[in-house]
């Protein structure tokens, strides 16, 4: 059916049965996860990575000359190489450790941003953005009397690049915008949009927290000088996850947060700062995590994240195929280009009692406002139920839903 | 978990056809409770006579065990005193959160909410409505959340 090869030697009911949760039983039900947007699920290798590591090799890094610290500190390193390789960033000096994205995004808003800001320079974002990529940028616009403007979505979902061609102007200090929408999948031309950004001196920050387990991320052709993810989306931990910035801006920026690792020198009269990436690195870091983080990179390499993504995009068009069917239901979000999420309505149900429902037939999927009450406000809805895809689902998991749907409309009808 | 328990016919029916629904203009009170969970607004009208709740209205958008809740709370206090209502959310917020608590006589249809306890992630929005009502009561104009 698919002339690919790497497509044709995916086996969805292998990569199934690597993650061991997926197993069990929910209220009964064989267990049909449907809400990897929020969180996916680890494999066995992640699993028995973090393990491996807390059994044998567990140390503090960076600071002991005994055996465990070394081996703990050439794990953790490893990792940092492992995720600069997997979004080709330029250096390993690139990639800072953070307990997520919403984290990465908060570093650069107080450490890049707010030294930086002036009264009425402007903050771009999108209608599209999670509260993630919003409320870090009001909290420095209210700090430094900067100004947040926003690129409007359509009734698709999508954003124009003209219109961030309009927006964009010479007070705009910083354009972010999510790589691809938790909410409803629209993947943005980063690029182009970057090139824009860049062509009038603003600094750009992308939010890839749903990008990054579902394509092929390349930060130097891609361009732009921030990128924030999160390990948990990715098939890793919870926890841990990446900022990767532009070394010349990073060099200038001061540290975030003040302690351990962070620090060449301390006395009373000064510190001396440590050199990047660790200068942004401050306290014990999450090593167990970067290790199952690294581990998650492996697995996904070892499917091929091309692979991934054309099983994910399959089963998104059967999916929009199957959902449409379904008498009442709305899509909301259909952009042509989208990441395998599927947010929808069903006529004279609530998403919450969806959800429920759904869930007593052992079917999981997001219900609410998924953090982007502004996307929700757009098309007038208190909140969706959303569906999302990822490396392990299968074509069974799009009819276990269908059936579920059909299981609300009857305790409704 | 059965969902029958749940989504008992009283609740469907209140869910299609609330009761009370509306806005009183002029009112005595009022206030708007917001569950962020879910999304659900609902803004609640009183009209008092002394210490009586002698008219109310409820409008807004939520689940349908919002709706339902806020339909048969309505009912159940209109033309009662401060203390009947208190008395009766204490009653309801019993059932609606204790697993072993028996659901009194006097809860009339207020008792088709015990199936919520079943289903603990939506025992707040059999609640809003009560909490929506009590702030309108200590005539606080607050948005009311409940989390």
């Amino acid at each position: 059916m698919n002339a690919n090869p790497a497509y044709s030697s995916y086996d969805a009911e292998r990569v199934w049965r690597d993650f061991p949760i997926l197993s069990r039983q929910v209220n009964g039900k064989p267990l049909v996860f449907l809400d990897s947007a929020a969180s996916s699920q680890r494999p066995a290798s992640v699993i028995a990575a973090v393990d491996e590591y807390e059994k044998k090799h567990h140390a503090n890094v960076h600071r002991g000359v005994h055996q465990l610290s070394q081996e703990a500190t050439n794990m953790f390193e490893h990792a940092r190489e492992r995720v600069r390789e997997f979004v080709n960033a330029a250096s390993t000096r690139e990639v800072i450790f953070t307990r997520g994205t919403t984290e990465s995004i908060n570093l650069v808003a107080q450490s890049y941003a707010r030294p930086r800001l002036q009264r009425g320079d402007e903050i771009l974002l999108t209608g599209l953005e999670h509260h993630a990529n919003i409320v870090p940028w009001q909290l420095v616009a209210e700090q430094t009397g900067a100004v947040v403007k926003v690129v409007p979505i359509n009734h698709r979902g999508e954003v124009d690049v003209a219109d961030f061609s309009r927006l964009i102007n010479e007070r705009t200090r910083i354009v972010a915008f999510a790589h691809v929408s938790n909410a409803l999948g629209t993947v943005l031309p980063v690029r182009e949009i970057t090139q824009l950004a860049h062509a009038r001196g603003a600094v750009v920050l992308v939010d890839g927290a749903q990008a990054v387990p579902h394509q092929r991320v390349d930060l130097q052709a891609l361009g732009c000088d921030f990128y924030a993810f999160s390990a948990h989306k990715m098939y890793g931990p919870t926890g841990i996850g990446a900022l990767i910035g532009r070394e010349s801006l990073l060099g200038s920026m001061p540290p975030w947060q003040g302690g351990g690792d962070m620090i060449l020198t301390v006395s009373f009269e000064k510190t001396t700062f440590n050199v990047l990436p660790f200068k942004f690195e401050a306290g014990t870091p999450n090593i167990s995590g970067a290790v199952g983080m690294a581990a998650a990179i492996d697995y996904i390499d070892s499917l091929g994240m091309h692979a991934i993504h054309e099983h994910e995009q399959r089963l998104l068009k059967i999916a929009t195929r199957k959902l449409e069917a379904v008498p009442g239901l709305t899509i909301i979000g259909t952009a042509p280009d989208k990441a395998a999420v599927i947010s929808f309505t069903l006529d004279g149900i609530h998403p919450h009692d969806l959800g429920t429902i759904l869930d007593t037939e052992g079917v999981a999927v997001r219900t609410g406002h998924h953090c982007a009450m502004p996307v929700m406000d757009f098309f007038g809805v208190p909140a969706t139920a959303r569906a999302s895809f990822a490396c392990y689902s299968r074509e069974s998991d799009i009819d276990a839903l269908v059936a579920a749907l059909g299981k609300a409309r009857e305790v409704f009808s | 978990m059965d969902l029958k328990d749940l989504y008992r016919d009283v609740i469907l029916d209140h869910n299609k056809s609330p009761r009370l629904f509306g806005k009183l203009d002029p009112a005595d009170s009022s206030a708007d409770g917001h569950n962020p969970l879910c999304g659900d607004r609902l803004h609640v009208t009183v009209r008092l006579d002394g210490d009586r709740v002698s008219d109310l209205r409820f409008e807004g958008k939520g689940c349908a065990i919002s709706v339902a809740s806020a339909s048969l709370m309505c009912e159940a206090v209109k033309g009662k005193s401060r203390a009947e209502i208190t008395h009766l959310f204490n009653e309801v917020h019993e059932v609606l959160t204790r697993h072993d608590a028996p659901v009194p006589e006097d809860l009339g249809k207020l008792a088709a909410l015990s199936g919520v306890r079943e289903f603990p992630v939506r025992v707040k929005c059999a609640s809003l409505c009560w909490h929506t009502l009590n702030a309108a009561l200590e005539r606080s104009h607050e948005p009311v959340k409940t989390e």
